[in-house]
């Protein structure tokens, strides 16, 4: 049941980030990766709000959803394209504002929610 | 493949993805976001998902690189999908919440390092194999 709510959570997620990532991408025009981490952002607030509801909600919402949403191996292969591409300030820029806007997300979520 | 002529002046159009696109990657992610769930049971916590970002971010490199050669839905299914759907963001972001101190700030670099080190090596080898 666990493994059902984790896949179809991801099967929601996966698109909705690939439909969020065009979106932004579509409305500025430089080559930060913004969409990637809009995513990034929105999941780890999420994952923080529901981090301590039921197993069913982790699985589908956190697991499933927030984990399908969110991605890493997007966010390395921008950053990497950027260094490699000579941005090295924006790609160092893109990994900074990634992870402290969504440690703080995270944080957040999970302390609004207690 | 896409052939249409490239003129850098004009922004490409950007066509609306089509219901095979979207159910590819939504399959895709499905599968990778299960993949994650079965790792993380047998590699419970941090360190698991250390892996599991680790190597998706590895995965990614060879990917890409492939890419131009591979089916039209290869990105979307794999890359956008798969393993999109199998390494995570929030989970490494409240894990850092988690673990707080030294151990946060430690687990943050080793896994942004060994991420970005891995996409880098693995795009670097793929295009070597490939000559």
């Amino acid at each position: 049941m666990t493994a059902l709510l984790v896949f179809v959570g991801a099967a929601i997620g996966a698109p909705l980030r690939y439909l969020t990532d065009r979106f932004v991408q579509a409305r500025h025009m430089t080559r930060f990766p913004f969409g990637t981490l809009t995513v990034n952002v929105v999941g780890s607030f999420v994952l923080g709000c529901v981090a301590g509801a039921s197993p069913t909600l982790v699985a589908f919402i956190g697991t499933g959803l927030c984990g399908g949403l969110t991605t890493y191996s997007t966010f390395s292969y921008e950053t990497v394209r950027l260094t490699e591409d000579g941005h090295y300030w924006q790609a160092f820029a893109n990994a900074a504002t990634s992870i402290a806007a969504g440690v703080g997300a995270a944080a957040s979520g999970y302390a609004l929610t207690r | 493949m896409h052939t249409d002529p490239v003129d850098p002046d004009v922004p490409v159009r950007r066509r609306e993805p089509g219901p095979a696109v979207l159910g590819a990657i939504a399959l895709g992610g499905g599968l990778g976001g299960l993949a994650r769930y079965g790792v993380s049971s047998v590699v419970a916590g941090p360190w698991g998902l250390l892996l599991i970002n680790v190597l998706g971010c590895a995965l990614i490199g060879v990917l890409m690189v492939l890419v131009p050669r591979l089916h039209p839905l290869a990105r979307p299914f794999f890359g956008v999908g798969v393993l999109g759907g199998f390494t995570t963001f929030s989970a490494y972001a409240l894990d850092i919440v988690h673990l707080g101190g030294l151990m946060a700030f430690g687990y943050l670099f080793a896994t942004l390092f060994l991420a970005l080190g891995a996409t880098f090596s693995a795009m670097a080898l793929t295009k070597k194999v490939l000559g």
